[in-house]
């Protein structure tokens, strides 16, 4: 008990402190790694809770996927971040605004539970009973047999958007180097070495 | 409980998507030449794909834990956007080629979408109905911007992904509150629940079913949602937007019958009223801004803004004979549509297809066989008699006079005489006026279509016979 307890306050805090380093670093890439600690502390306090399927696709989807995305379109494009950053004291009033606002809706939420934790919680656990041991086995079973029709017209979806990205994106360039495979297998020897004559003191033209 | 569902009710759609994904493989690896080759093979596809629905036994199978039904009403519609798409392919060669926009992704995106439309017509619950418009739409939205390099085609793409974006998002929120207030996003479980309410159909349903209606309404273009029609019509590559207008819109059109027939029968009160009011906008609005419109790309668009009201009229009488007549009405606008949209890819001038109505002046002089199909296709959307576009409006008002919607009727035979000036006035300039410039030759493709669809336009009033009966049997299926 003590044990998840520490864990979770250390999970909660490397994740407060990743996410302000996020806003608050100078260099972008710096950020974005914090990001992904960031990611790897909220899976652990996902674990924490039991979500252990949630927390495997945050680590696999977000970290694996998205925040190396990131990384790359951070260090690919060049952008003047500290310009970017100047319009910075333009946006703190607005910003300040939502962040008092969402600070005193949370206040409510906790307040209410905490005042009336019957009241709140009268609609029964917000996790139903599985019958099986874990939510990822539960979430397999239903994906390939009740929801398998979904499941595999979301794949045709995904399809076309790869295809659709493809055709108003991609342009056949003139010029382009590419690996042909057949050509250098079938490479012999008389097209690939050629002897030359060395004369002494007089080097290859 | 965790059985594999049974597959043979979707195997037409199983063998499309297999297809799609072979014509992928065939496109990528032959490069752009393959276009051709690879846009008849779709139309094999199709064709095949049409084969299988129609010996499929339809007796109101579901499969997929009820997601997925495929039934007399699924068949029909299938039958007419598996038409429609093929005949989109069988124009696309030529007319790509002439755009110097010869790229093999073309048919494949057609064939995907044409997918996502049979799997929103066999759907059978909220969830397949998202999946399966979204499949449909997204593929679409490329197809719009596929003249990437033209401005109005990507503003079209754009115009066209944000607002049905914005469509799915009022759709996705409108079947959150029907889920919310009825536990199920299941057809059959909703009807079942608002049928048990004694005390009437909570308020939350009737305004969950409203928003799915807004959000349907824009994917049918019915006025007051059609604001991106006129300008995706006309940015667009024409073929497109010939697919545009009928594949894609039977489809929705089916969908909405479905949705409103299916899951709210019991608010058929409170939706006919929604539809009533769609029904008179768009028959009005196409009727009158037609009038003003000097491209013949928008003029269409208006003209299918003005048939989906009449369309409405069918769904909003909320019967059989209604939903009669709306596939009737969809089987013949489906001919007289396409037709038009072959001729005007048939019309080439140096730069670019023909943009403006005055450049037809005089074509009967120069092309009276062309002239003659547009002339047809013309007052068949006017619904002169005894061309198959009046029948499609005879069996619509005639639903629409049982239901006892006298005003909608009324409202509804004005604009059709309204709408018949601007169809005129385009027979007018074809027939009367000087003869402009020549076009290019005529391709091939375009003008057996033209032709066909000609045929079959001006003889329906010989069998309209077959196609009733089959219109009947297939509005049967949503009424058990």
């Amino acid at each position: 008990m003590i044990l998840s307890a520490i864990a979770f306050y250390a999970f909660a805090a490397v994740l407060i402190a990743c996410a302000a380093l996020v806003i608050s670093l100078r260099n972008p890439v710096h950020s974005v790694l914090f990001l992904i600690l960031g990611f790897f502390s909220a899976a652990g306090l996902f674990v924490l809770v039991g979500a252990e399927f949630l927390a495997m696709i945050l680590v696999i989807v977000y970290v694996g996927a998205v925040a190396v995305l990131f990384l790359f379109v951070v260090m690919m494009m060049d952008i003047n971040f500290v310009q970017m950053r100047q319009g910075f004291t333009d946006y703190l009033p607005v910003g300040a605004l939502v962040g008092i606002v969402l600070l005193a809706e949370l206040l409510l939420v906790v307040g209410v539970l905490v005042s009336a934790p019957d009241g709140a919680l009268a609609a029964g656990p917000a996790v139903p009973t599985l019958g099986t041991e874990n939510n990822t086995q539960a979430i397999g079973e239903v994906l390939y047999t009740r929801y398998l029709y979904l499941f595999q017209a979301a794949g045709m979806v995904l399809l076309v958007a790869m295809i659709g990205a493809i055709v108003l994106t991609h342009r056949a360039r003139p010029g382009v180097r590419r690996q042909r495979i057949a050509d250098q297998v079938g490479r012999t020897r008389a097209s690939g070495v050629e002897l030359k004559k060395v004369t002494p003191g007089g080097g290859i033209s | 409980m965790n059985t594999f569902p049974d597959l043979a009710p979707a195997v037409p759609e199983i063998f499309l998507a297999v297809s799609a994904m072979g014509l992928l493989l065939l496109s990528v690896s032959g490069g752009d030449r393959r276009m051709p080759l690879v846009c008849w093979l779709a139309v094999l596809a199709l064709t095949v794909t049409g084969v299988l629905v129609v010996t499929s036994p339809s007796d109101n199978a579901i499969t997929f834990s009820g997601m997925f039904v495929a039934d007399g009403f699924s068949v029909f519609i299938d039958v007419l956007i598996l038409i429609g798409g093929a005949l989109t392919l069988v124009m696309s060669p030529q007319y790509l080629k002439r755009e110097n926009a010869p790229r093999g992704e073309f048919p494949v995106l057609i064939v995907l979408a044409t997918l996502g439309m049979l799997m929103m017509v066999a759907a059978g619950d909220f969830l397949s109905l998202y999946v399966g418009l979204e499949l449909q739409s997204l593929a679409l939205y490329v197809l719009a911007a596929f003249r990437r390099d033209s401005i109005r085609s990507t503003e079209a793409g754009l115009k066209y992904f944000v607002l049905g974006a914005l469509a799915s998002g009022i759709l996705l929120y409108g079947s959150t509150l029907v889920y919310g207030f009825t536990g199920s996003t299941n057809f059959t479980a909703i009807a079942n629940s608002i049928a048990a309410n004694e005390a009437g159909p909570p308020l939350g349903v009737i305004f969950g079913m409203a928003f799915i209606a807004a959000g349907l309404a824009f994917k049918v273009a019915a006025v007051p949602f059609h604001m991106w029609t006129p300008d995706v019509y006309e940015g667009s590559p024409t073929a497109v937007t010939a697919f545009f207008s009928v594949a894609p819109k039977i489809a929705a059109v089916a969908l909405l019958t479905r949705v409103m027939m299916a899951p709210f029968a019991g608010l058929a009160g409170d939706w006919s009223q929604i539809m009533m009011v769609l029904a008179v906008a768009s028959m009005v609005l196409g009727a009158f801004a037609a009038i003003g419109q000097r491209n013949i790309k928008r003029l269409m668009a208006y003209s299918s803004i003005a048939n989906v009201g009449y369309v409405l009229m069918g769904i909003a009488a909320g019967t059989v004979s209604g939903v009669r007549g709306v596939l009737v009405y969809l089987a013949i606008y489906l001919a007289m549509s396409i037709g038009a949209w072959a001729v005007i890819l048939t019309m080439r001038r140096g730069a670019g297809l023909v943009k403006d109505i005055g450049d037809l002046s005089g074509l009967a002089r120069r092309q009276p066989l062309m002239a003659a199909a547009m002339a047809i296709f013309l007052f068949s959307l006017a619904g002169i008699p005894p061309l198959a576009g009046f029948f499609g409006k005879f069996y619509v008002f005639l639903a629409a006079i049982d239901a006892g919607m006298y005003t909608v009727a009324i409202i509804g035979v004005l604009a059709t005489v309204v709408g018949t000036y601007y169809y005129l006035r385009v027979v007018k300039i074809m027939y009367f006026d000087e003869p402009a410039a020549a076009f290019e030759t005529p391709p091939r493709a375009a003008s057996a279509v033209a032709f066909v669809t000609a045929l079959f336009t001006l003889l329906f009033f010989a069998f309209p016979a077959p196609i009733v009966a089959m219109a009947q049997t297939a509005a049967m299926a949503l009424f058990p």
